[in-house]
């Protein structure tokens, strides 16, 4: 026997998603909206491990339909969860509370590219990739080149203020985006920066960039382009370990020179990579460095080969040069496909993202090595080791009882352990669901109060993308912990 | 603040069933990295994740898992799957997903008339009972070479169109021109003085009919470089129209007439000229695993199955002289050959070897051109969108010719191009090399 007062509920409810199905529908036009069940399922995911399905899904065209349907949401009283092509690592898209999920895959025109004031606008669902080639054309270059740029958006980007390889010398999103349109949670249109660098007036561009799409949706973006490299060296530096490399990049910066580029790959990784890519990593490497330093002709000859002396002084068993465009991309194919590749050899894994300041890098790497040992996962390493931002990825099977918590807790140690060693719990993937409980390891609660009232400041910002970021939040407030136990019980596909 | 209204879904299964039903170990490979998204037509076109490769996999997996009911609409999306394999090639993580779209398809076509949509019924009629069955494949491609050698095709096409009703006119415009004669050569088809080895040729189901020419051409190819050339006149159908469909009755039985028609011809290759057809034969060992007494010989038989480029790229073909071609050519990477077999350098090694020829590389040559089978017929829109990007594509390089190796994808070309009144010519690799062969002094 069902329980006839659920029935009811339920009866209720199924109307109300109806209706706001319907009133979707009449704004936006019946392709722009999903609304069926096994529908709504292809959007109850991003790259994590979090799943939520919606009560729907718009695919808007143009700010006044993103309006439109922001202001149908806040009618019914639905969260509203915006959304790019989903490769987010930290449940930042994820529907928790439910609601309306923005897709702006369909907002995806290059407006314009200037090569004479060097600036580009975009509308939000640009294939960060394919911004880059079209730059390439007027031989300029859009900088931040996260691993996942042939398919994420510029939209996700600036929610989670997205960074790469080359952050290391030319920073990440925030220092690349000049002004947004953004559309605020009460649906009405504001401009936040200028064309120009330095709008007077208090940043709210760069308030808004790594708001994980909490205060308001980007419907058009001007970025700042510059000029490529007139020349560029890459570099593959071989060691025995781990730990040496580690020593290796700090000696390589503190001897003055940057390189654009310093990545590390450990033995796990090279495993993974190399028999598919075929890139060109050897095999019984501890670990292999990838540095790259551009500039001008001149300089960059000097510049490569003040990083092939250092990294040969401290310890490298070879240090080889790309000799062809073709090779160089053969390098970074294995950098950038290095993630993916894990999926090959391990049913599961979890990637974390934190920092730690570079000297600690060789300390905490042999910590997290330590760990992962200790608690009995393998642990493959690919990460920024120029800016000290890790990304173990643990590697398990969720069929294995027990086996997704105990690698969560390992996580949450390993983070804990950036912390401790005067760093921070995300790098670049954001604080999204994942992270919001260790949000209190860094903030004091008067911080994350400040934080909170910026939110309110904004609007009905509980509703805009509700539970990211703060650990607070009614409703969200219970905590990381009990989510973790509910996602648990529902096997689900973990990254 | 109110939270949404999503509930549970009720799951009223069965889910897959049969022993086809896809494996968790090959689902959870996936790591929902989004990398396959940029590469789909389907997801290109609509910007929709359950038009793209991570959502149907979150499908599947979904009813694997007894998550959510493979309704019709559900299917839909698995549907509209061109089954092109792109996916596959952009995979960091090797998710063998054309495998597990076919399981997928196969285990709700196990679950009966009942419990799968008609047009998956309707679908597996056709297959099994037209494109299987030469002698009615060729009646119907007979009817099709008197209406077009008769002269009506062209009346219907020129004058008389103006006055057929829009729908009759758009629908006749997809049926292809059926000019020259069958291929309907078997036995021995060539025996060059001390010959090299034996080989031999996969005639098919279409291709011989609509395009005699290639198998002419390869037939001449071979022999030029040395092969004896045979053409078991017992094999038939290849059956990868039915696995892709999910009818793996119909293409293990399909695939046990082969294997033995090719065992009995004693040859040390199977060439195929067609890449759908090349691919799932060499697929045969997967598709009878469970058949103890084929298991074994399907597999040594899908090693013996090369692609014709594959096989003539190997050999020291440029030895044998070659006169000019002297045409623009660009080149569309069948999907299954690139992707599946994974063979993209041999048709260029060929085309680039041929004196004269003029090479234009598409923007995307190994994205999909709509062809996919019954595809082009079954979900003709979609078809239609994927089709207009490659000609655009096409025609940006200003080539005359445009050189594939599957009849799919020969077909659809030569549809879109007449259709946009585009003065380009399809050719197999093959016909091009042999038209080199053959223009050397």
């Amino acid at each position: 026997m069902r329980n006839p007062f659920r029935r009811s509920v339920e009866q209720a409810l199924d109307a109300s998603r109806t209706a706001l199905a319907s009133d979707l529908i009449a704004a936006l036009g019946e392709q722009n909206v999903l609304w069926r069940a096994e529908d709504l399922i292809g959007y109850e995911y991003d790259a994590t491990i979090d799943r939520r399905r919606p009560d729907a899904v718009v695919f808007p065209s143009t700010t006044e339909q993103v309006s439109a349907a922001i202001v149908i949401a806040n009618a019914f009283g639905v969260p509203i969860v915006p959304r790019g092509s989903g490769t987010g690592l930290a449940g930042g898209a994820v529907p928790i509370m439910g609601g309306v999920v923005v897709v702006l895959t369909r907002m995806n025109r290059i407006v314009e590219i200037d090569p004479r004031d060097r600036v580009a606008v975009i509308q939000p669902g640009v294939i960060n990739l394919r911004l880059q080639d079209e730059c390439a054309k007027y031989g300029l270059l859009y900088a931040p080149d996260p691993s996942s740029q042939r398919i994420c958006t510029i939209g996700g980007n600036i929610a989670t203020n997205s960074g790469g390889p080359h952050t290391l010398a030319h920073g990440s999103t925030v220092n690349h985006v000049l002004g947004i349109e953004v559309v605020l949670p009460d649906g009405r249109v504001t401009y936040l920066g200028s064309r120009v660098p330095d709008a007077p007036g208090i940043d709210l561009r760069g308030v808004f960039v790594g708001s994980e799409g909490t205060l308001g949706i980007v419907t058009s973006i001007t970025v700042r382009l510059q000029r490529q490299p007139e020349a560029v060296r890459t570099m593959l530096a071989i060691f025995e370990s781990i730990e040496i490399a580690s020593e290796a990049v700090s000696a390589i910066i503190s001897g003055g020179v940057i390189p654009v580029a310093l990545e590390m790959l450990d033995q796990e990784i090279i495993r993974a990579v190399e028999p598919r890519l075929h890139v060109g990593y050897p095999l019984d490497a501890g670990a292999v460095l990838l540095i790259e330093v551009e500039g001008l002709r001149e300089s960059v000859e000097a510049d490569a080969q003040y990083v092939v002396t250092a990294c040969r002084e401290m310890g490298a068993r070879e240090v080889r040069t790309a000799e062809s465009e073709a090779e160089r991309a053969r390098l970074w194919e294995g950098r950038k496909g290095g993630i993916g590749a894990i999926g090959a050899i391990s049913p599961n894994f979890y990637i974390l993202d934190g920092v730690v300041p570079r000297t600690q890098l060789p300390k905490v790497m042999a910590e997290v090595m330590r760990l992962s040992a200790e608690a009995g996962f393998r642990c493959a390493n690919i990460f920024h080791a120029g800016d000290g931002n890790l990304h173990p990825n643990i590697m398990f099977d969720e069929l294995v009882p027990g086996a997704t918590q105990k690698v969560l807790d390992l996580g949450g140690a390993i983070m804990r352990l950036c912390v401790d060693s005067g760093g921070s719990i995300t790098g670049e993937h954001g604080v999204g669901l994942e992270k919001r409980s260790y949000m209190e390891w860094i903030f004091s609660a008067a911080d994350l109060e400040a934080q909170q009232r910026i939110r309110d400041a904004w609007g009905t910002g509980e509703r805009f993308n509700p539970c990211k970021i703060l650990p607070t939040g009614h409703g969200c407030g219970a905590g990381h912990e009990a989510e973790i136990r509910q996602h648990l019980a529902t096997p689900g596909v973990y990254v | 603040m109110t939270t949404g209204y999503s509930g549970p879904i009720t799951f009223r299964g069965p889910g897959f069933v049969g022993e086809d039903a896809p494996a968790l170990t090959d689902l959870q490979n996936c790591i929902h990295c989004g990398f396959c998204l940029p590469t789909c037509p389907t997801y290109i076109a609509t910007g929709q994740e359950l038009e793209s490769p991570r959502g149907r996999l979150h499908l599947i997996r979904g009813v694997l898992d007894g998550k959510v009911e493979p309704t019709d609409s559900l299917l839909g999306h698995l549907d509209l799957c061109l089954q092109c394999r792109a996916c596959e090639t952009a995979c960091p993580s090797g998710v063998p997903y054309g495998r597990i779209m076919e399981d997928a398809r196969a285990s709700i076509m196990d679950r009966g008339v009942t419990g799968r949509p008609f047009g998956w019924t309707l679908r597996s009629f056709v297959l099994r009972h037209i494109v299987a069955r030469p002698k009615v494949l060729a009646t119907i491609f007979g009817l099709g070479r008197i209406y077009t050698r008769s002269g009506l095709q062209s009346i219907i096409r020129g004058p008389l169109g103006r006055v057929l009703p829009e729908k009759l006119r758009t629908l006749e415009s997809y049926a292809p021109v059926v000019g020259k004669s069958a291929y309907r050569d078997r036995g021995t088809l060539a025996r060059p003085v001390d010959a090299k080895g034996r080989v031999a040729l996969l005639t098919g189901c279409v291709h011989g009919e609509l395009y005699p020419e290639v198998h002419h051409a390869t037939v001449r190819v071979l022999d030029r470089l040395g092969f004896e050339v045979v053409a078991p006149p017992e094999q038939g159908c290849c059956g990868a129209l039915h696995s892709h469909a999910g009818d793996a009755e119909a293409a293990r039985d399909l695939a046990r007439i082969n294997i033995e028609a090719f065992e009995h011809a004693q040859v040390d290759y199977v060439l195929v000229n067609a890449a759908g057809c090349g691919a799932a034969m060499k697929e045969y060992g997967r598709l009878l695993r469970h058949d103890p007494a084929f298991a074994k010989r399907a597999e040594h038989f899908a090693e013996r199955v090369q692609d014709i480029t594959e096989f003539v790229a190997a050999q020291p073909f440029a030895d044998v002289p070659l006169g000019p071609v002297s045409e623009d050519v660009t080149i569309q990477d069948a999907c299954h050959l690139a992707h599946a077999q994974k063979i993209r350098s041999a048709p260029r090694q060929i085309l680039n070897a041929i004196p004269g020829l003029r090479m234009h590389e598409l923007d995307t040559p190994d994205r999909c051109c709509g062809a996919a089978g019954l595809y082009s017929m079954v979900q003709a829109d979609m078809s239609r969108q994927v089709l207009a990007a490659k000609l655009e594509d096409v025609a940006h390089t200003g080539a005359s010719i445009i050189a594939t190796s599957n009849p799919g994808c020969s077909m659809q070309l030569e549809n879109g191009f007449r259709r946009s009144g585009m003065r380009v010519r399809v050719q197999h690799v093959v016909e091009l090399l042999d038209a080199s062969y053959r223009a050397a002094r």
